[in-house]
């Protein structure tokens, strides 16, 4: 440390960011342009029931599904948020609200506070994330003001199912993290 | 780990008996440049985003003292263990000791260029400890008891059907099966136990926020997030430089990142750990490793802004057409050239003189390092120190004398047209590096001045 200190170089100064997206473009078919360009699947539905009746007849019983909200009027299994992450290494799916969508790249932002377990996003084989189509901004510039100062463990932006193309370039969806990702923009 | 006391061209030629493989390696990762490019060119604001990110880390890097007890401040608050290490060999001995307090001989390791730097894999091994790299490219070449290749795309030198035979032997799969989606598949399987089985994941770092002690962790496949959230132990490895001062900076950062290496808009997922998760145990190690000496170096300093996205391999024609192993060091290609030196002049000598010096790789930087220069200086430095070959020394004088004797110049320049002509066996043969894996042109009767010369005599 005392060499770090000794061996900086004069003080630069930060520059100034000025950098502002284009809030007149359309940002929802940017949104769902971009994550569907990545893997992502987008629904539009006007009521939270929609995801439910998408859920049940997608992913027919007995797969389980891990619910963090609850008033998505079905009956599936409801999160015990103290559980070992280990418990969740059999979750077919897993749905949770993300907090807002970045329409350059089609992240979501989302953060342990929606996760119910840290695991959760990560561990199931098909990821549900349910957002505010209003919640839409334009870059990551907009997005960091968002977010601003505020504290979470894990906050993190998630765009599309896991991926690879380790193997001569060829994309793969499902890596280690989801299969899918299907997004519901709720009005 | 590294093919000792072979030099890059030494390397390089072996890589090129394989012609075939070599057009395939060199157009692979043309492509990658070509979707880097695309992707560049739909933000309007690409080069102000470039000069911001170059700008934010001069910043960082003449106030990196004040922003290290920044971030060691606020994660302390955060109940983050944070150690500082001054080299590889340090990093090394307390990872193992975290290891050991827990009393485990396994642990998962995502894909971290620091702990490459370091021999961390080698060390634990020597330890009892088995590591287990998750990122798809790492563990190919794991199995493979090779290093990565590329610092984005570690395997991007093996063809599918050799990963089929690899993954044949080692996870079992049907002899044959080369599918990417088959293999891809079967690794998830494989790793997926790991992930379960495993108590302490270490993870590398793409961003430390000074303002928030929290730390940016970017993948595609996840795999980073699943060895974390699965683990009681959560170890993220650092090297010092790799600061930024405020959470909104971050934002120009990720536009560049994933844009400049592959392409994406941005990684699946970029991670941003604060506290460690209920019950956890997180340790940050901040490694130097010569990062404090180079700082005071106004020529070599730069080269601590990179943020490893590999844009610079995928354009440099040496790389595309060496292979990252012809660079015997963690980090190859161009950035790797100007930052081997730096840790050893003597075994990295010849790595400032694997580049055409054409420029690209500084083109193409999203913090807008000189690389092309910093090779070019590294050229004079290690000249300076005597790190250079015999046959090149002896050559550049002949050299230097040849070109300030104007009439020893042409005299030999008659000669050499003439020798190319009528003995091309003189000069083509095995002592003459320049005609390795090339053809000549054909020489001309006349010399350039000769040829002027008469011109003017026809206009007048």
């Amino acid at each position: 440390m005392a060499a770090v200190k000794k061996n900086q170089p004069a003080m630069i100064e930060l520059p100034v960011l000025t950098f502002a997206g284009d809030t007149s473009i359309d940002l929802k078919a940017q949104f769902i342009n971009t994550l569907t360009g990545i893997g992502g699947l987008v629904i539009e539905v006007n009521e939270i029931k929609e995801v439910g009746d998408y859920i049940k007849s997608t992913f027919p019983e007995p797969a389980r599904i891990v619910n963090t909200i609850t008033n998505l009027d079905f009956g599936l299994e409801i999160l015990n948020f103290k559980s070992n992450p280990h418990d969740f290494s059999n979750v077919t799916v897993a749905i949770m609200h993300g907090e807002f969508g970045v329409a350059e790249n089609g992240a979501i932002w989302l953060t342990d506070a929606n996760m119910g377990d840290q695991a959760l996003p990560y561990i199931c084989e098909h990821l549900v994330l349910i957002i505010n189509k209003n919640s839409i901004v334009p870059t990551l510039h907009e997005a960091y003001d968002k977010i601003g100062s505020s504290t979470y463990n894990l906050g993190t932006f998630l765009a599309g199912p896991s991926k690879t193309a380790d193997i001569e370039q060829s994309l793969v969806l499902g890596a280690h993290g989801s299969k899918s990702l299907i997004v519901f923009l709720r009005s | 780990m590294t093919p000792q006391n072979k030099t890059h061209s030494e390397l390089a030629e072996k890589f090129n008996r394989d012609v075939e493989r070599v057009n395939w390696h060199d157009k692979t990762l043309w492509f990658v440049r070509e979707k880097r490019d695309k992707a560049a060119h739909q933000i309007a604001e690409w080069e102000q985003l470039r000069e911001a990110a170059s700008q934010i880390k001069n910043n960082v890097l003449s106030n990196l003292h004040e922003y290290l007890i920044e971030f060691e401040k606020n994660a302390l608050n955060h109940g983050i263990y944070v150690h500082w290490a001054s080299t590889d060999q340090e990093h090394n001995e307390i990872v193992h000791s975290i290891i050991k307090k827990h009393g485990v001989k396994h642990m998962v390791k995502s894909k971290s260029m620091l702990t490459e730097e370091c021999g961390l894999n080698e060390y634990l091994h020597k330890q009892g400890i088995e590591v287990v790299d998750t990122d798809l490219g790492e563990r190919i070449v794991q199995l493979a008891n090779e290093p990565p290749s590329h610092i984005v795309l570690p395997c991007i030198h093996w063809k599918k059907e050799e990963i089929g035979e690899l993954f044949h032997q080692h996870l079992g799969t049907p002899k044959g099966n080369a599918d990417p989606q088959f293999l891809t598949a079967a690794a998830r399987v494989h790793l997926r136990q790991h992930f379960l089985t495993s108590r302490v994941a270490l993870t590398g770092v793409n961003f430390a926020l000074a303002e928030t002690g929290e730390i940016i962790v970017c993948t595609n496949e996840g795999n980073a997030d699943l060895g974390v959230q699965l683990a009681d132990v959560h170890i993220a490895s650092m090297g010092i430089e790799k600061i930024i001062p405020k959470r909104k900076h971050l934002s120009v950062f990720l536009r560049l990142l994933a844009r400049s290496a592959t392409g994406q808009p941005i990684t699946t997922y970029s991670s941003h750990f604060q506290k460690p998760r209920e019950g956890q145990e997180m340790h940050i190690v901040l490694v130097d490793n010569g990062r404090s000496e180079r700082l005071a170096s106004d020529n070599f300093r730069n080269a601590l802004k990179c943020i490893r996205c590999g844009a610079c391999f995928n354009t440099c024609p040496v790389y595309r057409r060496s292979g990252g192993h012809s660079y015997h060091t963690a980090v190859a290609g161009p950035i790797g050239s100007i930052l081997a030196p730096g840790f050893d002049m003597a075994k990295n000598a010849d790595l400032p003189f694997a580049s055409t010096l054409c420029g690209s790789c500084t083109n193409v930087c999203p913090v807008k390092i000189d690389i092309h220069d910093q090779l070019y200086k590294w050229r004079q430095v290690l000249v300076k120190n005597g790190h250079t070959t015999a046959s090149k020394k002896t050559g550049m004088n002949v050299m230097s004398q040849v070109l300030s004797h104007p009439m020893v110049y042409r005299f030999s320049g008659a000669i050499g047209r003439w020798v190319l002509r009528m003995m091309p066996f003189m000069v083509n043969n095995k002592f003459n590096p320049w005609y390795k894996q090339r053809e000549m042109p054909k020489a001309s009767s006349q010399s350039f001045r000769s040829w002027y010369l008469n011109q003017r005599k026809h206009e007048q």
